[in-house]
């Protein structure tokens, strides 16, 4: 076991795939020469040449498109989109393409793409870098979405989706890849089916995902110090949501908190909350409780991105507060 | 005589000419049974009908090989049948049914078959570039001499995904074959309604693509001018442009009530029906006889009557398939 953080997972990820099968290859923008925008492909140009990691124009639906076209003509494409605010320009290839061309083939067609893209704000970017958008690709049937959030999933994840016949999406919150964390070279190829407990507790269940984490561990580590342990569960895939281990928190801990940096209307936050009611209805001590961003575009001051965004802090009055409808 | 203005016949043989003519009789006699069929309740959804530009399909694929592939437009049962998919199979597509070639997921719009590599109907215009783009890529990371055929209209140089596909095709000198298929309409706005540069040619030069213009109503000038561009993408030359010029006689769907048209314009464009004057031209260097098309006519209208029955006798998909091959494995 080593340190290794988790930009340094995806590119061990992206290297063994690259050395262990010839169909797989890597295109974006400036995944190359500039070694990505978030350096996480630097170096492999050197390593693999210009064949297999290619720079692409500015072109997300062209070069998203090719990913499926190529994925159709029996490679193993890996494209990177900068960030998923860009991934809109693309959005016509994924959700009319890549998510349809298996069923409205009636089955003949197989698209097994991978799409890695950064997510998720904190690094006042502002508007147009900083949205949280994968709960919107987790609307789309025939598409897998994955969020990994510790250094170990970084690299696991991304392994097991090249493996998927389906199309994958990976969304990489921004603000992980300076983060390090545990890592086994031999840990091979990530459980890409289940939400993970990443802590356990009894009285409530915090549900997150991606960036929102560490947030959660953050809340979790004050509210026990004050005496009151509670769950923290990754939800690690999107799509298809991993049901069973959620209820089954949830049905334990008898409350539940989402946490999501995206905004509430309409949210991944939403779907999670409806499926507890679905499903754990008379299970529960309190009503499903959200933390989601405030209903704005991402600002640029640090206080005003802050206040956007689900912090730890809010988690914990969140926590309290369905604790206190319960304990009167 | 409309048959003068096209381009002097090289010799072809009587095999080849009644290949040809037949091509294009079976997709017009077939849409035509589609549009009654469809108005008699059979047929369901949009019907984006081909006829009139048939001399595209069938020339166009004469010069590809079973290892090349082919992406299409919604406009695209002259290329699946042209490409060799079992009438009946397009038909039970169109019915809905589980023998369809796409197991009635698709219908008019989205046919496929993936043996004989037919990426389908694409019915977001423009949304097919790409995916013909990366076909190709794939050919050229595994060193296969194939060639990717990309159909397409007018309509489709508007969209950002023909520029942005151009430009990559061009950039990595990919083997594909960009097909436009220029009927002078984008759904009801016409050309010169619809781009600032009615030359389609300019846009693809810009991308330093080759371009060519052709009469897309004289299927042996479309089957000469799609082997030259066959043969220097598959030889390395990166893509391909040709520009056909054609009409389509029927409406854009048959929900268009077609106000948009004059009369008179597509009266003239009839006058140069890519099949009669394709017949004309036959008889007159004494290729075929009239003999010949009659047999042609009733080969194509036996294969036709099969084709509906095969399709009206072919089983439904069973309800409990709805979720299957939304991914593999179990529905998600």
């Amino acid at each position: 076991m080593t340190r290794i953080t988790y930009r340094d997972a995806v590119r061990s990820a992206l290297r063994e795939a690259l050395a262990s099968d010839s169909r797989v290859f890597l295109m974006g923008e400036d995944v190359g020469r500039y070694g990505g925008a978030y350096a996480v492909s630097r170096g492999l140009l050197e390593e693999f040449g210009p064949e297999r990691i290619r720079d692409t124009p500015l072109s997300e639906s062209a070069f998203l498109g090719a990913g499926i076209g190529a994925a159709l003509g029996g490679m193993r494409p890996i494209v990177e989109v900068m960030t998923v605010n860009f991934s809109l320009l693309a959005l016509d290839q994924v959700v009319n393409n890549a998510a349809t061309l298996r069923h409205m083939s009636g089955g003949q067609l197989s698209v097994p793409l991978v799409v890695r893209m950064a997510t998720g704000a904190g690094r006042q970017l502002a508007a147009q870098h900083s949205h949280s958008l994968e709960g919107w690709y987790a609307h789309i049937p025939g598409i897998r979405v994955l969020t990994p959030a510790t250094v170990a999933d970084a690299y696991g994840m991304l392994l097991a989706a090249l493996r998927e016949p389906d199309p994958v999406f990976i969304f990489e919150h921004a603000l992980l890849y300076p983060v390090e964390g545990d890592f086994d070279p031999a840990s091979g190829v990530a459980d890409i089916a289940h939400a993970a407990v990443r802590r356990a507790g009894t009285e409530a269940t915090v549900i997150a995902y991606g960036g929102s984490v560490g947030k959660a561990l953050q809340a979790a580590d004050q509210l026990a110090a004050a005496g009151v342990e509670v769950e923290v569960l990754d939800l690690r895939t999107l799509r298809p949501l991993d049901d069973e281990t959620i209820l089954t928190s949830v049905r334990k801990t008898r409350r539940a908190v989402i946490v999501d940096e995206a905004w509430r209307t309409g949210s991944l936050a939403a779907e999670v909350s409806a499926r507890i009611t679905e499903g754990a209805f008379y299970d529960l001590d309190a009503p499903v409780a959200r933390v989601c961003s405030a209903e704005v575009p991402i600002p640029y001051a640090k206080h005003l991105e802050d206040a956007a965004l689900p912090q730890p802090a809010g988690i914990v009055t969140t926590v309290r507060e369905l604790l206190g409808t319960t304990r009167g | 005589m409309a048959a003068t203005a096209l381009s002097p016949a090289p010799l072809i043989e009587r095999d080849h000419a009644l290949t040809l003519l037949r091509g294009m009789l079976l997709i017009r006699r077939f849409e035509e049974k589609a549009a009654e069929l469809y108005s008699a309740g059979n047929i369901h959804g949009f019907l984006h009908l081909y006829i009139g530009q048939e001399a595209i399909a069938v020339g166009a694929l004469q010069a590809l090989t079973p290892d090349d592939a082919i992406v299409a437009t919604y406009r695209e049962h002259g290329h699946a049948l042209a490409r060799g998919i079992p009438a009946g199979a397009v038909m039970a597509e169109m019915y809905g049914k589980a023998s369809g070639c796409s197991r009635g997921h698709g219908g008019s719009m989205h046919l496929f078959d993936a043996g004989r590599r037919f990426y389908g109907g694409y019915a977001i215009v423009g949304g097919g570039l790409p995916i013909a783009v990366g076909l190709a890529l794939a050919d050229t990371l595994e060193q296969r001499a194939r060639v990717t055929a990309c159909f397409f209209g007018d309509g489709a140089v508007a969209e950002g995904e023909f520029h942005e596909s151009l430009n990559l095709a061009a950039l990595w000198k990919l083997p594909v074959l960009f097909l436009c298929e220029n009927n002078r309409y984008a759904m009801g706005t016409a050309l010169e309604r619809h781009q600032s540069q009615t030359d389609l040619r300019a846009k693809a030069q810009s991308y330093n693509v080759p371009a060519e213009q052709v009469d897309g109503m004289d299927v042996l000038a479309v089957q000469e001018a799609t082997r030259r561009a066959v043969d220097a993408v598959r030889h390395g030359g990166g893509p391909q442009f040709i520009e056909f010029l054609t009409y389509r006689f029927r409406a854009h769907s048959m929900y268009d009530p077609d106000l948009y048209r004059a009369k008179e314009e597509i009266a003239r464009w009839k006058e140069r029906d890519p099949i009669s004057t394709f017949q004309a031209r036959l008889r007159e260097a004494g290729v075929v006889t009239e003999a010949d098309v009659a047999q042609a006519e009733q080969e194509v209208a036996t294969e036709i009557v099969a084709a509906v029955a095969f399709a009206e006798a072919a089983p439904w998909e069973p309800v409990e398939n709805l979720l299957k091959d939304v991914c593999t494995g179990a529905p998600r």
